[in-house]
């Protein structure tokens, strides 16, 4: 039909698919809260199943980056440049990926982790949590901001999520100098590689904060076009 | 003269297949947009469809007919032999009836216009003589056809920005789409009024002034303002539906508005491309009548009746479906946007029908739809296919030349 060609000129839009995208790395770095209490808790047949859950969501992630990959041929016209959207994915693909790597290389080695870090530990993943969290908001205001064309009180009221999601990545690194800190205080007394392995774990935790952050920068680079 | 009857008979069957085809494919190009957009039910748009491309046709399609007819031939070579125009004619609807078939059903994108005017061509500068075509007129309706989509783009950028800086991006949208959609509503009803004015009621036989007309289509513009007003104050919001998408209900007021541009378009698309059919026809009706391809014959409205027949007739026993599949094919396209770009490529299609320029209607709302793609309104454009569809005319030019220039010598030799 010549119908048909006319409609196909019309392809999907790729925000849709985006925030499916980031909603499924979510619901994979919210486990992160449940499995932290199991490993506190020294609970490892709670935190292994919570380990599958994480790993399952991740691999659903990245099955949808793939789709969506695969959807953005060259030679289509965006609202948004194609190179920052492809980014985007990339990032939030990271947080997954992310969590997945912070929570096998614990559950690896069944680490414990000493009481006075275990409820400044808690609050860091959560606080990490909520920047991947305020990082999907903010691209779930995408569809909006297409629709405006980028312009106007839209943008606004974007950026100002975009601040937010700042903070809360600042007070991430707050905490996490914190608990380094005190960490630092014990370390003496705990096993050497232990020890360095639980500095790494604190890192990784930061990271899904950084890489949120990341998101949003991309974000504001894709309103300034 | 000889076998009078059988020239018009042949060229209202002939015509009314072409006619047919224009109803059955390209009439759902044209309200593509519209469907796509979920402004109007499949229903709507063939209702729409039906009245719109009959009234366009019949009292805006005079002036593209005309060119069609006579304007693209030199009379003065073929007074001698006026039957060879009725044998070209004949072959050119022939040519271009079957090569749209062909095309529709391998599922190539080809432009109507473009295969009427490539065979009218082809026929007239190798079947009769090079100086037979007036290539001066030629000439300026290739133009058309590169200016039209570009002119297209560009109302449809302007559009969007409009809408954009009116409504969009403010912080209550709602508060100034209810201001603002009914202006758009009243330039709809003012073009299509104008136009119509202007070029289609002197063949109906009414005849009047500048300033009247302009009156007239300023107070058509208000009624068909103050019915989507109406329309628009008994629209129900839904708050809800603001929670996910916060431009849900915005849209709802766009939606009132795309229901009356796609009466536009249904009226521009009728207005332009009943010609294609019913051009070749009113030809080989008038030379049959008078023995002569006459610079002044005035042409018989009933033939633009028939056309506009035709158009319907193949809209209901298959545009529907057509129709159908082009409306579920788009998906991601608001009311808003779908608005922009339709109007835009009406108002194009309209001023050419005023002009006498036959043009694409397909190629025309291409360009639109790129015009709001630019201005970051579209979801995703699929460029390889719009190469894809301004490409097909490069090709449909000679085919449909070649195939009538074929159809000529045939009818040559039979007749």
């Amino acid at each position: 039909m010549v119908g048909n060609v006319f409609s196909n000129i019309f392809g999907s839009s790729p925000v849709h698919p985006l925030q499916q995208h980031m909603g499924k790395v979510i619901a994979c770095v919210s486990e992160l809260s449940p499995y932290f209490d199991a490993v506190l808790a020294k609970d490892w047949t709670q935190a292994e199943q919570t380990y599958n859950n994480i790993s399952s969501l991740e691999q659903q992630a990245d099955v949808l980056k793939k789709e969506l990959r695969l959807s953005l041929p060259k030679g289509i016209m965006l609202p948004v440049s194609r190179r920052d959207l492809l980014e985007v994915l990339t990032m939030q693909d990271k947080i997954a990926n992310q969590a997945k790597d912070v929570a096998g290389l614990i559950l690896g080695r069944k680490m414990e982790f000493p009481e006075q870090v275990a409820s400044m530990l808690k609050n860091y993943v959560q606080r990490c949590i909520d920047a991947s969290d305020q990082a999907k908001t903010t691209i779930n205001e995408l569809d909006e901001l297409v629709e405006t064309g980028f312009r106007g009180s839209e943008i606004d009221l974007v950026e100002k999520m975009i601040r937010k999601l700042d903070s809360i990545e600042h007070d991430t690194d707050k905490i996490q100098r914190d608990i380094r800190q005190v960490l630092y205080k014990i370390e003496k007394e705990l096993p050497p590689v232990d020890a360095m392995f639980m500095y790494k774990i604190i890192e990784g935790i930061g990271e899904i904060a950084d890489i949120s952050q990341r998101v949003g920068s991309r974000l504001q680079l894709m309103l300034a076009r | 003269m000889e076998y009078a009857t059988l020239y018009i008979t042949l060229a209202v069957v002939f015509g009314l297949f072409m006619a047919w085809g224009i109803g059955a494919n390209d009439v759902a190009n044209a309200m593509a947009t519209s469907v796509g957009s979920k402004a109007i039910t499949l229903k709507q748009a063939i209702i729409i469809a039906t009245i719109f491309e009959f009234a366009g046709a019949y009292l805006a399609g005079g002036e593209v007919t005309k060119t069609i007819r006579k304007g693209m031939l030199n009379s003065d070579m073929l007074a001698n032999d006026p039957q060879l125009v009725i044998y070209g004619m004949l072959a050119s609807l022939l040519s271009a009836g079957i090569w749209l078939l062909i095309a529709s059903r391998k599922g190539w994108p080809v432009s109507t216009t473009h295969s009427i005017v490539g065979a009218i061509v082809g026929f007239a500068a190798v079947g009769i003589g090079i100086e037979a075509v007036q290539w001066v007129k030629v000439g300026s309706i290739v133009a058309s056809w590169v200016v039209s989509p570009v002119l297209s783009g560009l109302i449809a950028f302007l559009l969007f920005i409009s809408v954009q800086r009116l409504i969009l991006e403010k912080s209550e949208p709602i508060k100034y789409a209810r201001r603002y959609v009914p202006v758009y509503i009243f330039l709809v009803g003012f073009i299509v009024s104008l136009v119509t004015l202007f070029k289609g009621l002197k063949h109906v036989g009414l005849e009047l002034d500048a300033s009247t007309n302009y009156l007239i289509a300023i107070a058509s513009g208000i009624i068909i303002t103050i019915i989507g007003i109406i329309k628009i104050n008994s629209l129900k919001f839904d708050p809800e539906a603001d929670r996910d998408f916060h431009f849900t209900n915005v849209e709802k007021i766009f939606g009132v508005l795309m229901m009356i541009t796609a009466c536009a378009m249904a009226f521009a698309h009728g207005s332009n491309d009943v010609a294609n059919a019913v051009g070749p026809m009113a030809a080989v009706v008038s030379i049959s009548n008078t023995g002569v391809l006459a610079q002044k014959s005035a042409l018989a409205p009933w033939i633009l009746a028939v056309g506009g027949l035709g158009i319907v007739v193949g809209l209901m026993m298959y545009g529907k479906r057509v129709i159908a599949t082009v409306g579920t094919g788009i998906t991601d396209l608001t009311p808003s946007r779908g608005f922009a770009a339709t109007l835009a490529a009406a108002t194009t299609v309209v001023i050419a029908s005023g002009t006498g320029l036959p043009i694409s209607t397909t190629h025309t709302l291409v360009g639109a739809v790129l015009g709001v793609g630019i201005a970051r309104g579209m979801g995703a454009v699929n460029m390889r296919v719009v190469k894809t569809i301004f490409m097909s005319w490069i090709i449909t030019l000679p085919v449909g030349a070649v195939l009538a220039i074929i159809f000529f010598y045939l009818l040559k030799a039979v007749f």
